[in-house]
């Protein structure tokens, strides 16, 4: 009897119309698309995005040109050329970061003791050229003031964690 | 009319034909524009997905865009390709898709040509469709163009026949070759009137034969992306290959009509009481055709492709077999007074 009934389920395709009953299903579900520009997905505080370079409050850098997390990148993303300043502190005369190597790991930042290098929420960037690629210390400075209330925000957010 | 008439004297019925042929070929083409937007539309919507939404109103100037862009695309030849046949096949598989549609009937009245063998004629004009798969193979010198022109010309020439038993099937019912006759013999009083219930074997087969036809999914061995990259035209680029995309789905629409006009009664609405009447019979054809095209996009999105072999098996020995022994249960319910149609 039961090669009959198998005949008849194949034969009068009922696992075909069982499979295109549940795609004709979905037709009618909620679509979960996310339409980019215009909206959004949720961002975790510990997002990890284009580099910054804060700054403490009274404007001066935070980075001491340890060079732990040029040791630390995996990708060797990172170069740092250090010497010292009138007032006798060690500082950074150069410090890139090749965003074409860079993986995002997020190293540099777990390594820096004085929370100097940070990945920011920030994701949408463009290069037109290979070269546009290569952040400068300038550059990075320039994102962190750019973004420090929301980067000290992220930081404040996590620091039970860390 | 007699002003045009005399205004082109004795190349009036060059170019009255020139327009007939003009007034159907282009919402053909039309309709494959659109169907390409809507095929994306409803596997996106099955997928989750929105699907197309950017160029114009919910995406509706997005197949204009693309003919546009296709159209500023470089045709490519290879340099080992023989070049007159590279140009030549597209062209040889878009003729038969449009040639086709010479004897649809659109309306009792409404049809380019009302030939007797109309049903002969489609045939015939559409086994000539794989010539361009198998010339595009060929000449594109290229082992994957080859291999999907192999594959393409063995199953189409397979389902060809399972796909002529069926519409055996359906002139034995109707008594006639000629489609308006087939469309006119299943006037009733309602759907169960129509050919689809008597035959409703040899209706899934030739529907199925279709798909397989029209090299669609699940039966879309010829192009395969996961295991030759596109099939026979993988080597075509620019306006060539819109043109096997154009062809691709006009066969679709082809089979669609077809399938409605011989299955599903053509212009006839489904109840013949109001509201039903109200609604024109061109309007009718065009919903059914519309529909099978819905199921087409809908087995694309849910069924994975045949194995070759599962497909040769399918053809040769479900298919053939199940319609030669309807055609005889057929044959014999029509000499019993159980015959209703």
């Amino acid at each position: 009897m039961k090669w009959l009934k198998d005949f008849f389920r194949t034969f009068l395709l009922v696992e075909l119309v069982q499979g295109m009953v549940l795609t004709g299903r979905y037709l009618f579900a909620r679509k979960i698309t996310v339409q980019f520009p215009e909206e959004k997905t949720p961002q975790s505080n510990r997002f990890r995005g284009l580099h910054a370079l804060r700054r403490y409050a009274n404007g001066e850098e935070r980075c001491i040109a340890c060079k732990l997390c040029e040791a630390v990148c995996p990708a060797l993303a990172i170069t740092i050329e250090s010497e010292q300043r009138e007032d006798g502190t060690r500082r950074t005369t150069r410090y890139d970061i090749d965003l074409s190597k860079c993986i995002f790991c997020g190293f540099c930042e777990e390594s820096c003791p004085v929370d100097s290098i940070v990945e920011t929420r920030i994701f949408e960037y463009h290069a037109e050229k290979r070269s546009e690629l290569l952040y400068t210390k300038q550059m990075l400075l320039a994102i962190g003031d750019k973004n420090e209330a929301q980067i000290a925000a992220d930081r404040a957010q996590d620091a039970r964690y860390r | 009319m007699a002003y045009f008439q005399d205004l082109f004297g004795d190349a009036w019925p060059l170019v009255w034909t020139l327009v007939k042929i003009v007034v159907i070929v282009m919402p053909i083409l039309g309709a494959v524009a659109y169907l390409t937007y809507f095929e994306r539309k409803v596997i996106g919507y099955i997928q989750v997905r929105i699907g197309p939404n950017r160029v114009g109103p919910i995406g509706l100037l997005q197949p204009i865009a693309d003919a546009v862009k296709i159209l500023l695309k470089e045709i490519i030849i290879p340099s080992g390709a023989n070049k007159f046949l590279f140009v030549a096949a597209p062209v040889l598989a878009i003729a038969p898709a449009l040639v086709a549609w010479a004897v649809v009937p659109f309306s009792p009245e409404l049809v380019l040509s009302n030939i007797d063998a109309s049903l002969l004629f489609i045939l015939a004009v559409t086994s000539m469709g794989v010539y361009g798969v198998i010339v595009a193979g060929w000449a594109s010198n290229s082992k994957y163009a080859f291999l999907g022109a192999i594959r393409s010309s063995a199953q189409i020439v397979s389902y060809e026949i399972a796909m002529g038993f069926a519409l055996v099937g359906v002139l034995m019912v109707a008594h006639s070759l000629n489609l308006g006759q087939i469309v006119k013999g299943q006037t009733g009083s309602g759907f169960w009137s129509w050919y689809f219930v008597p035959l409703f074997p040899l209706f899934l087969v030739y529907l199925i034969s279709g798909v397989a036809e029209t090299n669609r999914a699940p039966f879309d061995v010829a192009e395969g992306e996961t295991e030759i990259v596109a099939g026979f035209h993988v080597e075509y680029s620019g306006m060539t290959f819109s043109v096997f995309y154009l062809a691709e789905y006009a066969n679709m629409i082809l089979v669609s009509a077809l399938c409605s006009l011989m299955f599903l009664g053509g212009w006839l609405p489904p109840f013949n009481f109001a509201p039903f009447t109200w609604i024109p019979g061109f309007l009718w054809l065009l919903l059914k055709i519309a529909f099978i095209l819905f199921l087409f996009l809908w087995f694309r999105a849910t069924f994975p492709r045949y194995r070759y072999d599962q497909i040769m098996r399918l053809g040769w020995k479900v298919f053939i077999p199940v319609t030669l022994v309807w055609i005889v249960v057929i044959g014999a319910w029509m000499q019993t007074p159980f015959w209703l149609w």
